[in-house]
């Protein structure tokens, strides 16, 4: 069996951060696995612009965000395996992947660096009437289908749920030729950004149906048309509300869950608020030496926190091979009032460095405060003229407040 | 006097932007957080343009996405797509090069392909 001192799994944006920072701290013996022909992970069907506006202050394509970071892995040599399925990781950090040139094969790491990103949501967990006949797709899928193959996957479209992919294929769609009827939302706020909302929705007159969902697809073989309906506070459909809109082709965008499976073989504990690793600061999960970042720990909005979420775990990776750095002293880290996670979940508090603390708040609240106690006592209170559970939000613990914690960081919203 | 409601879209933020117009012209623009949403603004209410993201055919088995270089007037969006899909671009191509020009705006490659 080979050795490696860190193997990562996954080559997206945080796969190549990772790497690039565990590089340049000084691990130098390091390997990328990766499932696709390329690398960028999502990012290479992403080809609307956004991307980058916090880190590079320009507006890039998904495409080029990631050749920015490929250009980096390049110039330092760091040996890539492309075509390559990570099939299992175990908790003394042994991975065992496939390809065709290879075969099956297995490597020893001394830490492992978890960037797999999420899948999404299948209309499986969601119960519809009706049949399931042709035409109904992911929104990733068909942003797959568009963008990288070029294939059109219908003329009429109705799209469920308002997260930023729909969104962005509901412009995309209609660009194309499609006519996209509507998009429902289930929830009486958009879980996208607004931008999206403006330049995908407005922008082309497309209707935006809040607190609506699909109660019925109707069709044998191929989508003929669905019935919509509006819902009540619980989210059931209210009699007597439903619209038939005739068309040929269904979209989901329904949420994206981290992709763990591999995670959960190992033994790695996970997050109910997440779905990701539980992890401190540095980004290391409940196995000493196996860290995560980007999608796979937390559903980002932004690739620019992915990268930058993952050169903390690249860093610290290096400092666990080249410094046997161990967690010390942890407390743990909730989420109150308000909040639905928060990230990290652990803090150790003889760690160096201030601590950003991600997280996402449950609903749509105004003139509010965040507020972010250890115990009784009160370490911050920010003002916030609105929060919703569309866009992250995040604060800074500084380090002396790190050093002097007691028993655990809680973090609520508070309206006046 | 007419007032506008926009939503800034320069970044994530979205800042609800008031602008307060007479016969076209601009008197004043409130709500923007940052100077890029007072651009944003002025512009949007007298010629809205919009950055367009689509892709092209190539001479391999792969599509090429490319964007415009400057903004392109909402209203012609659809014109782009159309011209653009009637184009195929040689390869090897890499990002950045010029693939075609659309009402005097660049239009280029995002990738690189081999
Ligand atoms: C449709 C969509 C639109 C978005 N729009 C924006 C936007 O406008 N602006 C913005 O800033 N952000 C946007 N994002 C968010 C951003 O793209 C993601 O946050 C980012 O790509 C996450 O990076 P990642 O590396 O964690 O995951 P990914 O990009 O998903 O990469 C994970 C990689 O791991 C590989 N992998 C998984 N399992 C295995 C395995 N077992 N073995 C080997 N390899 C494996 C996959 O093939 C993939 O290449 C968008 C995301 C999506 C999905
Ligand atoms: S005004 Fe400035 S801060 Fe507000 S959305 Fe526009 S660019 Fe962002």
């Amino acid at each position: 069996m080979r050795n490696c001192d860190i193997v990562i799994i996954g080559g997206g944006p945080a796969g190549l951060a990772a790497a690039v920072s565990a590089y340049d701290n000084g691990c130098k013996d390091i390997l990328i696995l990766e499932r696709d022909d390329i690398l960028g992970g999502i990012l290479n069907q992403c080809i609307h612009n956004g991307f980058g506006l916090t880190r590079f202050k320009e507006s890039m394509t998904g495409p080029e965000y990631a050749q920015r970071f490929i250009t980096e892995v390049k110039n330092r040599n760091i040996p890539v395996k492309l075509n390559t399925t990570v099939l299992s990781l175990t908790n003394d950090k042994i991975v065992t992947a496939i390809n065709d040139v290879d075969g099956v094969f297995q490597v020893k790491a001394k830490a492992v660096i978890l960037a797999m990103g999420c899948r999404e949501r299948s209309k499986g967990a969601l119960n519809i009437a009706g049949a399931r006949p042709a035409g109904i797709y992911s929104a990733g899928t068909a942003q797959k289908f568009v963008n990288c193959k070029g294939w059109l996957p219908g003329k009429n479209v109705v799209i469920l749920g308002s997260g930023d992919i729909g969104l962005i294929m509901a412009r995309r769609m209609t660009l194309e030729g499609a006519k996209v009827h509507a998009v429902c939302e289930i929830m009486p706020h958009s879980s996208g950004l607004k931008r999206n909302i403006v330049q995908c929705l407005n922008d082309f007159d497309i209707p935006l149906y809040l607190s609506h969902t699909i109660t019925r697809i109707d069709g044998k073989d191929r989508v003929i048309g669905v019935e919509i309906s509006q819902v009540d506070q619980n989210r059931r459909a209210i009699k007597g509300t439903e619209k038939y809109i005739k068309c040929d082709t269904v979209l989901f965008s329904v949420g994206l869950i981290p992709e763990n499976e591999l995670s959960k073989g190992a033994g790695v504990e996970l997050s109910l608020g997440t779905k990701g690793a539980v992890v401190y600061q540095n980004r290391e999960t409940s196995l000493s030496g196996v860290f995560a970042c980007g999608n796979v720990l937390q559903v980002h909005d932004l690739v620019d926190f992915v990268s930058e979420e993952s050169e903390l775990a690249g860093k610290s990776a290096s400092d666990y091979v080249l410094n046997g750095e161990k967690i010390k002293n942890s407390i743990d880290c909730q989420a109150k009032d308000g909040v639905s996670y928060v990230l990290p979940q652990k803090i150790d508090t003889l760690k160096s460095g201030d601590v950003t603390l991600y997280f996402r708040v449950k609903g749509v609240y105004k003139n509010c405060k965040v507020v972010v106690k250890d115990g009784e006592n009160t370490l911050l209170s920010i003002k916030k003229r609105i929060v919703a559970p569309g866009e992250m939000e995040r604060v800074i613990l500084k380090e002396d407040k790190i050093k002097s914690l007691s028993s655990s960081v809680q973090v609520s919203v508070e309206v006046d | 006097m007419e007032k506008v409601n926009l939503t800034c879209i320069e970044c994530p933020l979205g800042c609800d932007i008031i602008v307060e117009t007479d016969g076209g012209k601009v008197l004043s623009v409130l709500g923007n957080t940052c100077p890029r949403g007072d651009k944003y603004a002025r512009e949007e209410v007298v010629c809205p343009k919009r950055v367009l993201t689509t892709t092209v055919k190539t001479d391999v088995d792969k599509m090429l996405p490319v964007k415009s270089k400057e903004p392109i007037e909402k209203g012609r969006l659809f014109d782009a797509v159309k011209t653009l899909s009637g184009i195929t671009a040689k390869t090897p191509v890499k990002i950045g090069e010029k693939v075609a020009v659309f009402d005097g705006v660049e239009i280029i490659a995002c990738m690189d392909v081999e």
